[in-house]
């Protein structure tokens, strides 16, 4: 992959932990969300001739472009995935109504990658060879982009990704709206080092690449730089259900810190058990990367109280910007349905393609790779202002949440801007 | 020549089965539709290798294996460790901690290149091994089960848990084998872009002509004495074994056939779709081979293929057209197809389509031809 | 061990072999059903699964209902939503045995397809019916946390629980195999189909109530498991190969033999997570489950079944 090699090397000084940031002076190319556009167009077409802002045959015509939705409806991932497919048509249909991109409405092709990786791919080849869209807004495990990559380098296609992931990734084809392990991991360390004067550490996590990328990433940070102790390190098969034997070392090893990034059914067992052995929020520390609101629902706030996630977002952030956002959100898809991390990231796809393709003013995809590669694309997102990096990464804070029984979290703690590094050095 | 006639095409409607298909495959395919799709088609009709596989050992020789998708696996592994390993060639890995191993090794700290890998820099022992690999395994665990007399359903559900074992074992070792990202990003074979589409259409015709062979391999091997002994196994074990026939044997070969033709198609696979998912290796893809094949018909080679393409057909379609109910379709042509047509399309075919071919002949009369058609007439009086 | 004091890993001791037999009534609990219909009728139920999240689904239903409209009794729900757990996973099974299974009784191994397809479409109604996102039911307190005989001992009180209705169904399973006359035809039913239809048996009945037992008793299952694992339209599919493995290694037939399956399984899989990490663990005792099924095809203890 040349494209990555070239990119390499501007970004290996990236700040490791949460100190501010000196905030670059961005130009004003913000889109300020609907907030800042109350005006609708009614009609489209106004834009450019298709001629100048279409030149590789994408699906664009006077009046419309079309874009695809690649996640999971089917299968188990359709659980996770819902609220990502949820926050790109209510982001894609506020675009629309503010007059839509470069004067196009957008049209939206979904398919179902049915939580099987190979489908990804088949439907990531139909949606740029046949659909001919102009960007896939989609996937969210790791296997299925890594699935998806090659066909969107292959085919010159864009991918705006929402999920929190292990980095080691940057391609010139996606735009990782989600943070990687580096932004995630170790603010959230130091705040819990330090707020908890906590020296071991217990780690346990799915077996699979994120959480083992990750947990090598936390064992490295808090052996060198917290001068603490990883007491266990623990992986899960994924869909294991029985904790038992896992919850009872733990409680033999008496970490200060349980740090955990368990996943999708096993993720409920393990918070059940943990609430069943006594492990609980008053008397235990645990800190997981892995529940946001949504796997708050189906664990049940009672299990989860005064635990600590680690996310950029939290449904209860105290912003009018945000408040705006949940209140379109249920507006759109129910009261019920709650807001988490990977959510908003997947609100923001939407966004940072139209402020590209704007910038760009044209919806070819090595324009756009372009004029998301100047640095100077930024989005005033719900989360607040999200600063697109020229490695594709979104620049943004890390939030400590702590979980209430209502299956939402207070914030406890926010960081300063964190720049993505996927690439970490000597990690 | 007569032989070859009789036992590798299975004589006239088997010939006629195969040249139907061949032209389906070849001609048709090809015309009808674009790269892209042809593609899809090709990748699908990997997945006949294996309900092929199945007829064989299932609808013959009466074994139901539900770990059908451990060897399309291994085969498709095998492939994708060589090609692995010509994408991560020291230059292009340049990068990485330890340049000139895969790049999944890299990010699981792994230094050295594991030593199983090392042999599959050779193309030569790739395709051996595409061939040996399941066969070892497949004898080993045929003959453990087969030689103490395990069958039916408990061997199902026992090719079940082996799946389930190496699904957990592949998914844990992913410093070795890429987890459940599985290998993805082959890029050459030998230095030719698989992803081209000239090489897709090679690929594909390939494939195509691979498959036709397996058919008449299956042919051959049923149209020997070997074929006759599974069917009476199928039916009656115990006289065959009172016979004097070494009935385990039997079932080893005819499991070890299946498992060497499901490797062969996901060998195929991987150089079509460019990449090997550990979803392949699990339970739900063995069931799905298991369905293509019951859709197909059972006892059918060519049939198989068919309903490989049926099952894929309108999963793609109904998926594109219904994303978030397209379930509901698939459910139910599984029950319909298995409480109408027990038979699959092949039952179909022998039920209306060639009846209906068996008048025609007779009404135009051709010396000779309806005496040949006898049996189906038989077949058709004894209420079949 | 260095390091830990005597009476720490007392408690270990303690609650080690508590999550173990914990495990244990897990795995009983979901075999059961399964024990009655695969291994009494022969019939490869892959839609097992789903009957328990029918049985999960029905805790959530009711467990919202009695938040929003009875607050006062939410103490006592559980009781209730557990009876329409087995009712309604029992009806269901009752008109799935109607309308699909009886037609192949003599093909048993297409059950598994027609199943599965079965499966696939119980999946996506719960889907529509109650979101793809998974769900939580609000427990009464007395299914929370924990039991502490000891400051150093926790026993999980949903553990015991699920321990208590594993020991119940247990027994009223093998009450009404072993003791009454509906058990009674079940076995005729099961050694000798045509001549219990000769002796006057009704089979088809019998198969009919059987069936929709075993789906009844997955219900109850699933219904207990919403206290210690997830609640998704795909939690079923989480459990169907334990199911399978369970029941196959105990002998099919055999009542005894699952119980004795369930616990082997239990005690090797609850020890080995301890002393390896959770994954190797599981993979270990899977292994081993193979092995010995080699070296004894027919399972732990076998009986005679219809072939």
């Amino acid at each position: 992959m040349p494209s990555k090699k070239s990119m390499l090397p501007t970004n290996y000084s990236a700040v490791l932990s949460g100190g501010a940031m000196p905030t670059r002076k961005k130009i004003a190319f913000a889109v300020a969300g609907t907030l800042f556009f109350a005006l609708t167009a009614s009609s489209y077409g106004a834009g450019p001739a298709t001629s100048q802002v279409d030149t590789t045959h994408l699906a664009v015509t006077d009046t419309e472009v079309t874009v695809g939705q690649l996640h999971s409806s089917t299968g188990t991932m359709a659980i996770s995935e819902t609220g990502a497919i949820e926050a790109e048509r209510l982001a894609i249909s506020q675009i629309n109504a503010m007059g839509g991109v470069l004067g196009r409405k957008i049209k939206v092709i979904q398919e179902d990658g049915a939580s099987d990786w190979p489908t990804f791919a088949e439907k990531a080849k139909k949606l740029l060879e046949e659909n001919r869209v102009a960007a896939i807004f989609g996937c969210w495990t790791s296997a299925s982009r890594k699935a998806v990559l090659p066909v969107l380098e292959r085919d010159n296609g864009l991918l705006y990704y929402p999920t929190f992931y292990e980095g080691l990734e940057q391609s010139k084809n996606v735009v990782y709206t989600g943070q990687e392990a580096t932004q995630q991991v170790f603010a959230g360390l130091d705040w819990v080092s330090k707020t908890k004067n906590a020296k071991t550490f217990y780690l346990i996590g799915s077996d699979y690449i994120w959480p083992r990328t990750t947990m090598k990433l936390a064992r490295k940070y808090i052996e060198t730089v917290l001068h603490g102790k990883v007491v266990g390190e623990e992986y899960a098969a994924l869909g294991s259900t029985d904790f038992g034997s896992t919850i009872n070392k733990i409680r033999l090893k008496k970490p200060d810190v349980i740090y955990a990034a368990v996943v999708g059914g096993s993720n409920v067992s393990w918070f059940k058990q943990m609430k069943a052995a006594g492990i609980n929020g008053k008397d235990h520390t645990l800190l997981t990367l892995s529940v946001t609101e949504d796997e708050a629902k189906g664990i049940g706030g009672e299990n989860l109280v005064g635990f600590y996630s680690a996310m950029k977002y939290f449904q209860s952030l105290n912003t009018p910007r945000n408040e705006t956002f949940v209140k379109e959100f249920k507006v759109m898809w129910g009261a019920g349905a709650p807001v988490g991390d990977v959510t908003q990231a997947a609100y923001e796809g939407p966004w940072i393609w139209k402020a590209a393709v704007e910038k760009a003013g044209s919806f070819d995809t090595d324009k756009v790779a372009k004029a998301e590669e100047s640095g100077t694309i930024s989005f005033d997102a719900p989360e607040g202002m999200v600063y697109l990096e020229p490695n594709h990464h979104l620049k943004t804070k890390l939030r400590i949440g702590e979980w209430r029984t209502d299956g939402q979290a207070d914030i406890v703690y926010t960081s300063g801007y964190i720049m993505p590094n996927p690439f970490p050095k000597g990690y | 020549m007569n032989s070859f006639y009789s036992k590798w095409l299975g004589g006239k409607h088997g010939a006629i089965e195969l040249a139907i298909l061949a032209a389906f495959i070849f001609v048709v395919m090809p015309l009808w539709l674009d790269i892209f799709r042809l593609n899809m088609v090709g990748k699908y009709l990997t997945y006949a290798f294996a309900a092929v596989g199945l007829v064989m050992v299932w609808g013959y020789g009466g074994i139901l294996s539900l770990g059908q998708g451990v060897f399309f696996g291994i085969g498709g592994y095998c492939m994708a460790m060589f090609l692995k390993l010509e994408a991560s060639d020291p230059v292009s890995t340049a990068h990485q901690t330890t340049p000139g191993i895969p790049d999944f090794m890299d990010w699981n700290q792994v230094t050295h290149l594991p030593l199983f890998w090392e042999p599959f820099h050779s193309l030569t022992f790739t395709l051996i091994a595409v061939v040996v690999a399941p066969l070892v395994m497949a004898y080993i665990i045929g003959a453990a089960m087969f030689k103490r007399r395990v069958g039916g359903v408990y061997f199902s559900i026992i090719t079940q848990a082996i799946a389930a074992i190496l699904t957990i074992l592949v998914v844990g070792q992913q410093g070795m084998t890429g987890g459940i990202n599985g290998i993805t990003d082959l890029k050459t074979l030998h230095g030719w872009n698989i992803n081209s589409d000239a090489a897709k259409y090679a690929l594909y015709y390939v494939n195509g002509a691979l498959l036709i062979g397996v058919i008449m391999l299956c042919k051959f091997v049923l149209s020997s004495k070997l074929g006759r002994l599974l069917l009476a196994m199928r039916d009656k074990e115990d006289r065959v074994r009172f016979s004097g026939y070494d009935v385990a044997n039997f079932k080893i070969f005819t499991f070890c056939l299946g498992a060497v033709i499901s490797a062969i198609g996901g060998a195929m696979f991987t150089l079509q779709v460019g990449f090997m998912s550990p979803s392949f290796v699990g339970i739900v893809p063995s069931i799905e081979m298991v369905i293509f094949a019951a859709i197909g018909g059972r006892m059918s080679l060519v049939g198989a293929v068919y309903g490989t393409l049926l099952v894929n057909y309108g999963k793609t379609v109904f998926s594109e057209s219904f994303p978030s109910l397209w379930l509901f379709f698939m459910g139910a042509m599984f029950i319909v197809v298995v409480m109408f047509f027990p038979k699959g399309l092949s039952g179909l075919y022998d039920t209306y389509l060639k009846v209906w071919l068996g008048h025609l002949v007779t009404k135009f009369g051709k010396s000779g031809l309806p005496e040949k058609l006898n049996p189906i007439k038989t077949e058709l009086q004894n209420g079949k | 061990m260095g390091g830990y004091s005597l009476s720490d890993l007392w408690s270990i001791l303690v609650m080690q072999g508590f999550s173990g037999l914990s495990l244990f009534s897990v795995l009983l609990l979901m075999a059961l059903g399964l024990a009655i219909i695969f291994g009494q009728m022969g019939v490869i139920n892959m839609a097992h699964g789903e009957f328990m999240t029918i049985g999960a689904y029905t805790i959530y239903f009711f467990s919202k209902i009695t938040e929003k409209y009875f607050p006062g009794l939410m103490p006592f729900y559980f009781v209730v939503a557990i009876i329409a757990a087995f009712s309604i996973a029992f009806l269901i099974g009752y008109l799935v045995e109607y309308v699909l299974i009886r037609h192949l009784y003599k093909r048993p191994l297409d059950t598994l397809l027609a199943t599965w397809g079965l499966s696939l479409i119980m999946q996506q109604i719960f889907r529509s019916m109650f979101g793809a996102r998974e769900v939580s039911a609000t427990l009464p307190n007395w299914l929370m946390g924990s039991w502490k005989p000891t400051p150093d001992i926790d026993i999980p009180l949903n553990g015991l629980f699920v321990m208590a209705m594993s020991i119940v169904v247990t027994l009223v399973v093998v009450l009404f195999l072993y003791r009454s006359n509906w058990g009674l035809k079940v076995r005729a039913t099961t050694q000798n189909r045509i001549m219990a239809g000769a002796v006057g048996i009704n089979t088809r009945k019998i198969d009919r109530i059987t069936f929709a037992t075993g789906c009844g008793i997955a219900g109850i299952a699933g219904a207990c498991f919403t206290t210690i694992a997830s609640t998704g339209p795909t939690s079923g599919s989480l459990y169907i190969v334990d199911t399978f493995l369970v029941v196959v290694f105990g002998g099919s037939a055999s009542l005894f033999g699952t119980v004795a399956s369930a616990f082997t399984i239990a005690q090797a899989q609850s020890i080995l997570t301890f002393f390896m990490t959770n994954a190797m663990g599981k993979v270990v005792t899977l292994l081993a489950i193979i092995i010995i099924l080699m070296m004894r095809p027919e399972g732990l203890f076998t009986s005679k079944v219809r072939k």
